[in-house]
């Protein structure tokens, strides 16, 4: 005979405050498991949109990012010329040498600056992400002092709006477009005429090329020759291996912080939820005894304080959820350690997510909740009886 | 006296939940400890920094270099004392999870500015004397083994090619805020190999460091440094050494305010494990109080034992979780020595423990005291377990 689900549930409901309190314990454990969660996968989908499979990213060999690299203009135009770069519909290389630099720009708000990466494309750079869109205003002229600003930096720095002006390298660049690139590292960038800038900042190097493959297939033996070229310094990368490399530090870093915290706080949680199920057992012990008199089993008798402590979970997991879930509303934005630059990136909520952390719940109540369920179906009958 | 004991005897009543009890608030304590000590190794920089430098960059951003002509002229501004300059150079040695910061600087000037690195005097003349020595500092050193006269070698990555360089010195820091995990050398060095392999970036600095006679006039000195440079290729930035370093923790403002954050909410989850516990208890002593209240026992007394209590389980989980956080934070600056070369824990962080400690005694005494204490004789007399 099986004792009622119901049973369980009114227990907890008995104890109204204890509940809540155990159950408050375990949601905050549970928002905190979401959130790292989040994070780590709004990070990961930022750096995995930002490249596409079938682009490749050269860069000046032993740099580690655009920033430190410089390619030589003869360097650049050789790479142009290689037969694996795709051809257009209009009978161009889809290929583009950019200048990629880091320039400090006070947020709005405050007078703190950050470094933003300013990026001078090519006529190739838009139409080989299609991930960017121009959402206002219109691309910049060639050869003019004109720039367009990702839509995350437009929204946090000051002077990068639409209309607006930036002073950097003794000229006034005016903001004449936002483009959106969704979720990925682009939003944070600043694009200009590559040559205008490198006019600018005084380089006579570019910092990488881009260009698309014609054949994606193509790419490991264009990586063998190309970096055995003696007349090229440079290393190749896919696109989206290059954009995952440039975030694993910081990917690291965030999972151990995120790994370690959870396991501390769900120690303190479950911790929380032993002592309210032992407590349960305790002041139950009569009314344990009477269930066994009555003919319940010892089998049904864990199983009802299991399904209690795991109700208590269940209570907690979803209330951490629920509100774990407003999380996406934010939009984190640091200093990613390897680019030194600014990334932003938001929470997102995934199905996975979800599971992961309603199971995560269910384990903690089951942990809590095995050893006083083993002790309450162990009690003898009649010394469950005598106590009062 | 004998409260004391009555506080002793009715928190170990039921041992097992008082043992989980002080447990969950070890473990809250050490993670609090550990996580505010994070916080402070994050400041290291800041705190490190002395009043008496100011530093001088690109004013578009770091990675833009300054001539090196520029020293002369910097000189020659009324309150500066010494001028040093270096270069960040970013080299990996063998692989890039070694991470170790490294700098090219110019030795005389960098070792006048900085006292708190101290380097015995015959390493110093060594390194002085060896164009391409460098000194390391003393954790670095034991990290990877190296000792005076070792060859090390480095990746550039900003700077390209390999660069071998001699151990001629290992620093130590004047006190436990220095960083000892660093790796100078020559300037020069640099400057040389650049001018044979890419002339165009040669005689190029990535900061200076200046010495000013006087802390107060700061904002000055720093007003006609910029002045100077205003409308050339490469206006400056001068500011001081603290707000230097403040503008990197700045940057990474949004990690350091969720460690924060944490720390709290951890604060806040104990706070409610032990606020259930005292509620347990509390319900279940109902009856006792009723019949300390017909023996004439006033609310505070009633109140006091609750509190006392509390206050000593959570006192006692302090204690321990307090005792645990120093060699926690040891194993962790060992471990994590790359991320956090400054580590360990302050008097303010142990302050900061207890008062969370007394904090969650209190709260979770209050709501249990407050029914305790109003409930009438017979209904408490009247109520089972």
């Amino acid at each position: 005979m099986r004792v009622p689900v119901s049973y369980s549930f009114r227990n907890l409901w008995t104890r109204r405050l204890t509940t809540i309190l155990t159950a408050a314990g375990m949601a905050l454990v549970v928002f905190v498991f979401a959130a790292i969660l989040m994070l780590a996968e709004g990070l990961q989908k930022t750096l995995v949109e930002t490249g596409s499979w079938d682009n490749v990213v050269l860069i000046r060999k032993g740099s580690q990012s655009e920033v430190q690299s410089g390619i030589e203009r003869l360097q650049a135009s050789i790479l142009e010329t290689q037969p694996e770069v795709a051809v257009g519909a209009d009978g161009r290389r889809v290929l583009a040498k950019e200048v990629v630099v880091l320039i400090s720009l006070p947020r709005r708000g405050t007078d703190k600056p950050s470094n933003v990466i300013i990026r001078g494309i090519g006529d190739q750079s838009m139409a080989m992400r299609p991930q960017v869109r121009l959402t206002e205003g219109r691309m910049p002229r060639r050869g003019s002092a004109e720039i367009l600003a990702g839509a995350s930096v437009a929204q946090r720095f000051s002077g990068a709006g639409i209309g607006e002006t930036l002073r950097f390298g003794m000229r006034d660049w005016t903001v004449v477009g936002i483009f959106d690139a969704g979720s990925t590292g682009f939003s944070s960038e600043i694009w200009g005429d590559a040559d205008q800038l490198m006019q600018t900042f005084r380089r006579q190097a570019y910092s990488s090329v881009i260009f698309r493959l014609s054949d994606p297939s193509a790419f490991d033996a264009f990586k063998a020759r190309v970096e055995s070229d003696p007349r090229l310094t440079v290393e190749a990368k896919r696109e989206t291996r290059f954009y995952a490399d440039q975030s694993e530090v910081m990917a690291k870093f965030l999972r151990i912080l995120g790994m370690s915290l959870t396991i501390i706080f769900s120690l303190g949680a479950v911790i929380g939820a032993m002592i309210t199920m032992y407590a349960a057992v305790a002041n139950r012990t009569a009314e344990i005894g009477t269930l066994r008199a009555l003919g319940f089993q010892r089998r049904s008798i864990l199983a009802a304080f299991l399904v209690e402590s795991l109700l208590l979970g269940l209570i907690g997991g979803a209330a951490g959820l629920f509100f774990a879930s407003f999380l996406q509303l934010f939009t984190i934005s640091t200093l990613n350690f390897q680019t030194f630059s600014e990334l932003a990136f938001s929470f997102t909520l995934t199905a996975g997510i979800v599971w992961q952390a309603l199971l995560f719940s269910l384990v903690m109540g089951f942990v809590g909740g095995v050893l006083p369920a083993l002790r309450a179906s162990r009690m003898k009958i009649v010394d469950a009886l005598r106590t009062t | 006296m004998g409260l004391l004991k009555l506080f002793l005897r009715n928190a170990f009543r039921h041992k097992l939940r008082t043992g989980l009890t002080v447990l969950g608030i070890t473990i809250a304590i050490l993670a609090f400890g550990m996580l505010r000590t994070m916080v402070n190794a994050w400041y290291a920089g800041v705190e490190a920094s002395s009043a008496n430098r100011l530093v001088i960059r690109n004013a578009i951003s770091l990675v833009f270099p300054l001539p090196l002509a520029y020293k002369d002229k910097i000189r020659q501004v009324s309150g500066v004392t010494l001028v040093s300059w270096g270069n960040w150079f970013g080299g990996v040695y063998i692989e890039e999870k070694n991470f170790f910061p490294n700098f090219a600087v110019d030795p005389r000037s960098f070792l006048a500015l900085y006292p708190e690195y101290l380097i015995p005097d015959p390493q110093k003349a060594a390194f002085f004397g060896d164009r391409k020595g460098a000194v390391v500092g003393k954790k670095l050193a034991d990290k990877f083994g190296w000792k005076v006269g070792d060859t090390v070698t480095l990746k550039g990555t900003i700077f390209p090619g390999n660069w071998e360089f001699t151990v001629r010195g290992i620093y130590r820091g004047k006190d436990r805020s220095v960083d000892e995990t660093q790796f100078f050398f020559h300037w020069e060095y640099l400057d040389e190999t650049m001018k044979k392999t890419a002339p165009r970036r040669a005689g190029q600095v990535g900061y200076y460091i200046i010495g000013i006679a006087n802390p107060n006039l700061a904002g000055e000195v720093s007003a006609a440094i910029d002045a100077a440079f205003k409308n050339s290729l490469a206006e400056t930035l001068t500011e001081t050494e603290k707000a230097f370093q403040m503008s990197f923790v700045s940057m990474t403002e949004a990690i350091l305010i969720a460690i924060q954050l944490v720390s709290i909410v951890i604060i806040v989850i104990i706070m409610a494990v032990v606020a259930n516990t005292m509620a347990m208890t509390a319900r279940e002593r109902i009856g006792e109080y009723a019949v300390f209240k017909t023996l004439g026992f006033g609310g505070w007394f009633i109140a006091g034992l609750i509190f006392g209590e509390s206050l000593f389980i959570s006192l006692l989980g302090t204690a321990i979780g307090i005792g645990l956080t120093f060699p926690a934070a040891e194993a962790f600056a060992d471990y994590l020595g790359t991320y956090f070369p400054i580590f360990f824990v302050e008097r303010e962080t142990v302050l900061m423990d207890l008062a969370a400690g007394v904090l969650v005694g209190v709260v979770a005494a209050l709501f249990p005291t407050w029914r305790a204490v109003n409930i009438r004789i017979a209904e408490g007399l009247r109520r089972i377990g």
